[in-house]
């Protein structure tokens, strides 16, 4: 189920040339798609998710902050200096027993980058963006994640003016856990919905 | 991240761990220099030379050097080396743009954007 809403307005000005610079380099074979994406994967990890990651776990401890999280995901991250460069919407959506969220965008541009960094290489690219929407299941089931059929998918489309922010489940023992230790077990694709947080188990195994 | 030490010369914005971009475009504008450079269509001397000059009239002009005015330097300077070096010409990119304007005005919703491929 996508949002039913349009893409009706053009992207930035600067995307677009970025974007026609790009495409066009690559037709001609003067610089590799996977060689650019090999380079720009090395920046993704640095400074976004673990913004969100602080987020979510504020969220799992303090029921107020979910609050103004779910109601007004822009400023509630702004609580944390966690401020969008073009003034975009953010939009918390949170996972439930019943509802599991997965967010995808048509254009890598559509990223909430002040909470989660630069996009992954695999969520740029066209098979995720056209497949998670026709079968979520399927896509989140190659992610290592197995939904039982009684959650339902929910599929939000990035714009422009609005980018998503997955809430992902709270796992399960983690009651004893502090808000930094739990800020530990949200990784990045929980937050865009093709996980689900870490189970403290895993993390320690690692 | 270790830079290339010519490129570290460039004093692109950066911290103890790298380049720092605050959007992905400027990381795509970033890795495609790095890339052409390494494939030999300019040396990092002919950059300076391109992205200085763009640097010094945004300095006049009174534009601040933050990180995004930085990056719209780094990306005008790669829109004219590219045509200075033959490799695109500005007829060529500015079709290409209208030709994703497009696109990302007329897709439904839901579906990846994407663009003819036929105009090289």
């Amino acid at each position: 189920m996508a949002a039913k809403h349009k893409h009706g307005d053009p992207l930035p000005e600067t995307v677009l040339r970025v974007k026609s610079l790009e495409s066009l380099l690559i037709e001609k074979g003067l610089v590799e798609a996977e060689a650019l994406d090999a380079l720009i994967d090395r920046y993704e990890n640095k400074v976004g998710p673990r913004n969100g990651a602080k987020v979510v776990a504020r969220a799992w401890v303090d029921a107020a902050y979910r609050e103004r999280l779910l109601k007004d995901a822009t400023s509630a991250v702004a609580e944390f200096g966690f401020t969008g460069a073009q003034g975009e919407e953010l939009v918390a959506v949170e996972n439930t027993d019943n509802i599991h969220n997965v967010v995808v965008c048509t254009l890598c541009s559509c990223y909430p980058w002040p909470v989660l960094g630069l996009p992954p290489v695999w969520y740029k690219s066209a098979p995720y963006r056209a497949r998670v929407v026709r079968e979520p299941r399927k896509v989140l089931e190659e992610f290592g994640t197995q939904l039982p059929q009684s959650q339902e998918v929910r599929v939000w489309d990035s714009t422009a003016e609005t980018r998503y922010l997955v809430i992902p489940k709270r796992p399960e023992g983690t009651e004893g856990l502090d808000e930094g230790a739990l800020a530990e077990l949200v990784n990045r694709d929980s937050m865009i919905g093709t996980r689900e947080a870490d189970s403290p188990a895993t993390v320690e195994g690692v | 991240m270790a830079l290339d030490p010519v490129l570290q010369s460039i004093n692109i914005p950066q911290d103890e761990e790298g380049p720092v971009f605050d959007e992905p475009w400027q990381a795509q504008a970033f890795a495609m220099t790095v890339k052409l450079n390494e494939g030999g269509q300019f040396s990092w001397s002919e950059w300076a030379e391109v992205f200085g000059a763009e640097i010094a009239a945004d300095t006049v002009s009174g534009q601040g050097v933050g990180n995004a005015a930085y990056y719209q330097c780094w990306l005008s300077a790669l829109e004219k080396i590219v045509d200075q070096k033959a490799l695109l010409t500005p007829e060529q990119l500015s079709a290409r743009k209208a030709e994703w304007r497009e696109a990302s005005e007329h897709t439904p919703h839901g579906q990846p954007i994407e663009i003819r491929k036929s105009s090289k």
